[in-house]
C-alpha cells in the first residue's frame, strides 16, 4: 500500500547494546540536562509577589471613568452596548435632578450600568465606541469567582474612585499606562 | 384627443420617467426611489406649504425642457420646483450638487450642539443619516453656538430649541392638524425660535404629531425620555380602535420586552407618516401617550426595519424560544444551579416599570 505522506518512519526493532543495557549511563545524562538548566534563567516568576509588567495595549477590568472634577461621564448613550459584539452591556438611564450637578456631567446619566463579565471577551470595542471618554479597559483581570453571580458587574465596581476624595485609589485605579500618543 | 397630454417626461440622473403636470422634481425622484431622491429636511409630502427651507433637496437642471433647453443658472430647491416636459436633472451624477449639499449640510449643523449621546432622537434622526451621507467630517465653525433658555412646552412634549433647524413642520401640523395654533415661530434670523407664545401649552388632541414629523431631536416625546436608546426597542406594528376623530389608530409600538415604551405614527420609507386610503395615518395623543400597556393594543407583528438603519441590530428575525426541560428532565424538582438573571441584575427589574413613570426616570425611581 501506498502511503500518504513520506513522514511515516519504520521502527527500529534492532537489539540494545551493552551501553544501552547498562541502563546507568542514561539516568545520567538525563540527570544532567535536569541539573544544568539550575544555573539558567528562570522562565517563571513567583506570581503574587512579582507580577510581570502589562503590554501598553492590555485590555482588563472596565473602569467607568469621572471628570476631573469627579463628575460621571457616562451619559447612558448606547453606543458601548450597540458595538459590544457579546452583548455583555446593559444600562437604563435617568435624567439629572436640580443639585446633582456635582455627580453626573450631563442632564442624562446611567443610573444603572451592568457589565456580564461572562459574556465579556475583553475586545475593547465599548472602549472605542463611547463618544463621552467614559469606559476604559484598566490594567487588572476580572478575578475568578466560584457563583456566576459575582461576574454581574454594577455601578459600584466599576466607577473609579473619586480623584477628590480619594486620590491615592483614583490615581492606582488610573494605572501608569503608557501614553501612546 | 389635447386631453391626454397630462404628463411630462422629466429625466433624473439619466432615468426616464412619465409623471402628471404640477408634480415636484423631488415627488418626480420619490417615484424613481432609491438614491436619486434628493434628501429633504424640512419638506414634507403631507403638510400642505411645507418645504422651501432646508435647500437640502437642491438639484441642477441641466436642461430646462423641451421648449426651451436651456440649463438654470443655479441650484434650485426639488421640493418647490415643478417639472416641465423634457426637464433633465441632475442630483447625485452632478458634482455641483454634492458640494452645495455638503456645504447645506454645514451651515445646518453650525448651531446644532451635538449632543447625540442624549438626544432621544438619535438613530431615527434625520439629520444624523443626512450628515452621515453628505455631509464633511468637520466643520469650520470657532464661534459659541446659539443658546436657548430652556421652555416648558407641556406635559408630553418636550422642547429642545438648540437642537431645532427651523424646519417649521410642526407649525405646519399646529396649522393644518389642530384646531386653534398655540406655537409659531418667534423672531427672525439667528434669534428665530419655536415657542407657545407666552408659554401657553400645547394641548390638543393632535399635538403629538409634532413629534412625528420634527427631523430632529427639538421635539420628542417626554413619555420615553431618556427610558431607552431607539435601537434597544423593538418595533412592532399595532392597531386600536380610536374614537377620535381623525386618528387611524394604526401605530407601531416600540417595546422592551413586554412594555410599550413609545406610540409613534407608523412612518413609510422617506420616514414620513404613512397614508392609508390616500390620508395621512396621524394619531391621536390618547393613542400615543395614554396606552403604554399591551393589552391595549392589538399587535400584527414586527415592523420591516431597513437592515442598514442602527434601529434593525439586534432583532433576531424567526427567533424561538426554547422550551424550558430541566424541570421536566428532573421530575419536577427545580434546578439549583441556574441562576435567575433577576436575582443579581439590577437592570430591567421586573419591579420597576420604567413605561409606567411619566416622562424621565429620576435616582428616585430606581431605589428600592
Amino acid at each position: 500500500m501506498q502511503a500518504l505522506t513520506n513522514r511515516a518512519q519504520q521502527v527500529e526493532r534492532k537489539p540494545m547494546s551493552l551501553l544501552e543495557r547498562a541502563y546507568l549511563p542514561a539516568i545520567f545524562r538525563g540527570m544532567a540536562i535536569t541539573f544544568g538548566h539550575m544555573f539558567k534563567k528562570r522562565p517563571t516568576i513567583n506570581y503574587p509577589e512579582v507580577t510581570r509588567p502589562f503590554s501598553p495595549v492590555f485590555r482588563g477590568l472596565h473602569i467607568l471613568n469621572r471628570d476631573e472634577e469627579g463628575r460621571e461621564n457616562c451619559t447612558a448613550c448606547g453606543l458601548c452596548a450597540v458595538a459590544c459584539p457579546a452583548e455583555a452591556i446593559t444600562m437604563e438611564a435617568a435624567e439629572r435632578s436640580a443639585g446633582e450637578e456635582n455627580l453626573y456631567r450631563e442632564e442624562k446619566y446611567a443610573a444603572k450600568y451592568e457589565i456580564n463579565m461572562l459574556r465579556c471577551i475583553f475586545c475593547g470595542l465599548c472602549e472605542e465606541a463611547c463618544p463621552k471618554d467614559a469606559i476604559y479597559l484598566s490594567e487588572t483581570f476580572a478575578p475568578a469567582n466560584f457563583q456566576r453571580k459575582g461576574f454581574i458587574y454594577g455601578k459600584d465596581d466599576l466607577l473609579i474612585p473619586h480623584p477628590i476624595t480619594e486620590p491615592e485609589a483614583h490615581a492606582k485605579a488610573k494605572g501608569g499606562r503608557v501614553s501612546l500618543k | 384627443m389635447v386631453d391626454e397630454i397630462k404628463t411630462f417626461k422629466v429625466t433624473i440622473d439619466n432615468i426616464t420617467i412619465d409623471v402628471p403636470v404640477g408634480t415636484t422634481v423631488l415627488n418626480a425622484a420619490r417615484q424613481i426611489g432609491g438614491d436619486v431622491a434628493p434628501p429633504a429636511m424640512c419638506y414634507y409630502s403631507k403638510l400642505q406649504g411645507s418645504g422651501g427651507k432646508c435647500r437640502t433637496c437642491l438639484v441642477e437642471v441641466a436642461a430646462g425642457s423641451t421648449a426651451d433647453p436651456r440649463p438654470m443658472p443655479k441650484l434650485v430647491a426639488s421640493c418647490r420646483t415643478t417639472v416641465m416636459d423634457g426637464m433633465v436633472v441632475k442630483n447625485i451624477t452632478s458634482e455641483k450638487v454634492k458640494d452645495a449639499r455638503a456645504g447645506v449640510v454645514e451651515f445646518l449643523l453650525l448651531n446644532h450642539p451635538l449632543d447625540c449621546p442624549i438626544c432621544d432622537q438619535a438613530g431615527e434622526c434625520h439629520l444624523q443619516d443626512l450628515g452621515y451621507e453628505h455631509g464633511k467630517e468637520g466643520t469650520r465653525y470657532e464661534f459659541p453656538r446659539r443658546t436657548f433658555e430652556k421652555e416648558d412646552i407641556g406635559p408630553y412634549i418636550q422642547l429642545h430649541m438648540t437642537r431645532c433647524i427651523l424646519c417649521y413642520r410642526c407649525t405646519y401640523v399646529a396649522d393644518q392638524l389642530t384646531d386653534k395654533r398655540v406655537h409659531g415661530i418667534l423672531d427672525r434670523g439667528e434669534h428665530a425660535e419655536i415657542s407657545t407664545y407666552i408659554s401657553k401649552a400645547v394641548d390638543n388632541e393632535f399635538s403629538g404629531n409634532m413629534i412625528d414629523v420634527c427631523p430632529v431631536g427639538a421635539l420628542t416625546d417626554k413619555t420615553f425620555r431618556f427610558k431607552n436608546r431607539v435601537w434597544f426597542t423593538k418595533p412592532v406594528d399595532a392597531h386600536r380602535t380610536c374614537d377620535t376623530p381623525g386618528c387611524c389608530g394604526n401605530t407601531t409600538l416600540w417595546l422592551r420586552g413586554e412594555e410599550v415604551f413609545r406610540v409613534t405614527a407608523r412612518k413609510d420609507e422617506w420616514g414620513e407618516v404613512k397614508s392609508y386610503d390616500g390620508k395621512p395615518g396621524w394619531i391621536c395623543n390618547t393613542c400615543r401617550f395614554d396606552k403604554k400597556k399591551t393589552s391595549d393594543w392589538t399587535i400584527e407583528g414586527v415592523t420591516k426595519v431597513n437592515r442598514h438603519s442602527v434601529i434593525s441590530q439586534g432583532k433576531y428575525e424567526g427567533l424561538v424560544m426554547p422550551k424550558e426541560t430541566v424541570q421536566e428532565v428532573m421530575g419536577g424538582r427545580a434546578p439549583k444551579l441556574l441562576m435567575n438573571i433577576h436575582d443579581e441584575s439590577e437592570v430591567n427589574d421586573p419591579k420597576i416599570q420604567l413605561s409606567e413613570i411619566n416622562g424621565p426616570a429620576h435616582a428616585e425611581n430606581f431605589k428600592n
